[in-house]
């Protein structure tokens, strides 16, 4: 079966890279208020936009590291290219239309197959641009809007000021900061009232070239009683130099509507993964983050609901996978700010090779909103002694009338269970790949059947190589 | 030539010796009895021979087929036609019976069935044992009570079709009805494959059922007494401790019931104790 997006561990089968011989605009290293406005202008942006940018600049420059957390010392902010822009070329509606060298890359991924079997939409981002986007004609009939952020600003600009930096803003924490500094490219969309859409829409995000630093903003509204599901995907070739990846994700979740985001980040071992991703969930709304981290070299995101409305529903199911030389710190983030609003938060992690997991989450429950309900469960799996995981579960509930659970494991695959499995003709590393994958069911159970198949398939791979 | 050949078979859990010389040969086709009291051995006999990492053989040989079993991890020894039915099935948590079974057939018989194939072969066999119908949908031994775990396990054997199987206590825990439903699938497979059975038991009620050729009468790591199906008689009417004062070998005391067991589960605990703590809030 195809898969909707290739994942790899053994990550030299995504290590190809593009010549960069032939693109536009590519930023010197270092960051400053002449690039900010530099960006803004190449994309003609009204002035509030621009001022924004240099706020959130000044702020950037003025805010200090986070101190907890993990180790991003690694990361050197005059070492990176800020912005480039590969091709004139942005949101081709073909892939004929996309200039061959960054085609092949995406078809090298899947991406182009993909869309034609499972995918309502497309936007196919490489470095900081959108180069490829797409969306079914009738579900752009029904008044669904599926493009870049820049595009947005152009076309929708109420709705983009409505809501852009209102549910982050950018003085949230540093790299929000960066991100609202410096953005580009991402994803801007709009599911009308009543509009179900029916199958994922899937943005890509490659980043190329060595030291580049990858901004993405987006932006996502559903109306009333409307519902959408947005898959994101990610690659990059190995680089003995760090780049980074600083993300926004805006999601308000109108009454009524249904949100389901779902992130598969496969990064290069040379990737800063540093990510804020915030949902506002209006009255009997669901949002759902799905959140797979199986690479980079340090991840810290934790998304996050807000429950502003009754009724309102929140799940964040997340999946951390650590190897050789990473760290994923994640975890999720909800906090609950009306009466009978219910919340599910799952993690489960893996960790192997010397990798470290984080499970660090917070719920909060403010004074007044009674019947709330929640529970909060996170279950660590270690492959070998040299591997590590840590749990920092906050509780913050000023209401007494609640139900509020929370439940940690942390375990070691069992002699037993491999004894077991192997007494019935299975090799060691059939076996373990089988006991890892039971561990993480709960989690690829809710991917779409497609992405589960290719999780698994990895997995299985990844432990045949890790039994001598 | 025998099937299996057991010489002089040594093997000790922790540094205590639990199996202290045992011979014995087994042909196609026959089903030997090993009765003895808890902590006799018997369970560390059964996962000896399936490949268990708990217990080390220290000397003795282990022929199968005319091949030394000792070298070979329990997948090649299960390859090889080696079953062992548990006494204490182990739960595997989001892993399906359906995958595991078909993974395990794959591996063992080298056979590739459809799934829509495998779910009529599983879905037959779990009704002859009284199985939930819902069987292969749950997670391995999960939510599945003593009784159900044991037929199961009935169930991987006849899936796999092994020429040996050791089958340890599985009427343990068992009401008559159950004993003779997995009895009765047992023998089935016994008939179909000529195979030959190793069955630990404390009890005679499980040998009305699945009869044996030759009993072995095993007190403290050794085989004390062997002979025909009027052994396990003897044996029910005078107790284990008449045959014991027989045995001039007996002296020391027996392990503690089900060591095997509390050996591998302490395995675990120790290895989960060397896990870093987890950080407060």
């Amino acid at each position: 079966m195809q898969a909707p997006m290739r994942l790899e561990f053994d990550y030299r089968q995504f290590d190809f890279h593009s010549s960069e011989k032939g693109y536009a605009f590519k930023s010197e290293k270092g960051l400053s208020e002449e690039l900010v406005r530099t960006i803004s202008a190449q994309k003609h942006e009204p002035e509030w936009m621009l001022a924004m940018r240099l706020e959130a600049l000044d702020h950037f420059n003025k805010r200090a590291m986070p101190t907890w957390g993990a180790d991003l010392s690694g990361i050197d902010f005059d070492d990176l290219h800020y912005y480039v822009n590969p091709t004139d070329v942005h949101n081709a509606k073909t892939w004929d239309m996309v200039p061959d060298e960054y085609k092949k890359t995406f078809e090298k991924l899947g991406i182009p197959e993909a869309e034609q079997k499972f995918l309502a939409g497309v936007g196919a981002q490489f470095e900081s641009e959108n180069i490829y986007h797409s969306l079914r004609a009738d579900l752009e009939a029904k008044g669904v809007i599926f493009s870049d952020v820049e595009t947005a600003v152009q076309t929708h600009p109420e709705l983009v000021r409505k809501y852009f930096g209102k549910i982050i803003p950018y003085r949230d924490n540093k790299f929000s900061a960066l991100n609202t500094a410096v953005w580009s490219g991402g994803s801007f969309v709009y599911v009308p009232k009543g509009v179900r859409v029916d199958l994922p829409l899937q943005a890509y995000f490659r980043i190329n070239a060595s030291n580049v630093g990858q901004f993405e903003r987006t932006l996502i509204i559903a109306e009333e009683g409307s519902s959408v599901h947005y898959v994101e995907g990610c690659s990059a070739p190995v680089y003995s130099a760090a780049s980074l990846h600083s993300a926004v994700v805006e999601i308000v979740a109108l009454p009524g509507s249904k949100v389901q985001y779902t992130t598969i980040q496969n990064w290069s071992n040379n990737v800063y993964n540093l990510v804020t991703k915030r949902a506002f969930a209006y009255a009997n709304s669901d949002v759902f983050w799905l959140d797979c981290n199986i690479g980079s070299r340090v991840t810290m995101k934790y998304p996050s609901i807000y429950l502003m409305g009754e009724g309102a529903r929140a799940e964040i199911l997340s999946l951390a996978y650590a190897g050789k030389g990473q760290q994923q710190d994640s975890g999720g983030k909800v906090i609950h700010l009306a009466p009978r609003t219910t919340s599910v938060i799952t993690s489960k992690s893996v960790s192997k090779d010397g990798g470290r997991t984080s499970y660090r989450g917070l719920l909060k429950v403010a004074k007044g909103c009674t019947g709330v309900k929640s529970s909060v469960r996170c279950d660590a799996l270690l492959l070998d002694e040299i591997s590590r995981s840590d749990t920092y579960p906050y509780m913050e509930v000023e209401e007494e009338q609640v139900s509020v659970g929370h439940e940690a494991t942390v375990g070691k695959i069992g002699e037993e269970q491999l004894y077991y499995l192997m007494s019935r003709g299975l090799t060691e590393s059939e076996a373990l790949a089988l006991i890892v994958l039971g561990f993480i069911e709960d989690f690829s159970k809710r991917l779409p059947m497609e992405y589960a198949i290719e999780l698994n398939r990895l997995v299985e791979l990844d432990m045949s190589g890790s039994v001598g | 030539m025998a099937l299996l050949e057991i010489k002089d078979l040594h093997a000790s859990i922790g540094g205590k010796s639990i199996l202290k010389g045992i011979t014995l040969s087994v042909n196609a086709g026959e089903v030997h009895a090993i009765m003895g009291p808890n902590g006799s051995g018997k369970s560390t006999l059964g996962n000896v021979l399936a490949g268990s990492p708990v217990a080390v053989v220290t000397t003795g040989q282990l022929l199968f087929k005319g091949e030394e079993l000792l070298s070979l991890s329990p997948d090649e020894r299960a390859r090889k036609g080696v079953f062992i039915a548990f006494q204490h099935p182990i739960e595997i948590q989001g892993l399906k019976f359906h995958t595991f079974l078909k993974r395990a057939v794959e591996a063992v018989r080298g056979e590739k069935p459809t799934v829509l194939e495998f779910r009529k072969t599983v879905a037959s066999r779990a009704a002859d044992l009284h199985l939930p119908a819902d069987f292969e949908d749950r997670d391995v031994n999960r939510g599945l009570s003593g009784g159900e775990k044991k037929r199961s396990e009935v169930l991987q054997l006849n899936l796999l079709r092994p020429s040996l199987a050791l089958l340890d206590e599985i009427d343990s825990g068992l009401d008559v009805d159950s004993v003779k439903t997995a009895s009765a699938e047992v023998n089935r497979w016994q008939r179909e494959n000529n195979g030959a059975v190793i069955l630990m038991t404390h009890y005679k009620r499980v040998l009305e059922f699945i009869e044996p050729d030759f009993v072995h009468v095993m007190l403290d790591g050794r085989i004390v007494k062997s002979g025909g199906p009027e052994l396990a008689s003897e044996i029910e009417a005078e107790g284990y401790e008449a045959l014991a004062k027989l045995s001039p070998r007996v002296e020391e005391k027996g392990v503690g019931k089900d060591e095997f067991y509390t050996s591998l589960i302490k395995l675990n605990k120790e290895k989960a104790d060397r896990v870093p703590s987890v950080g407060g809030g």
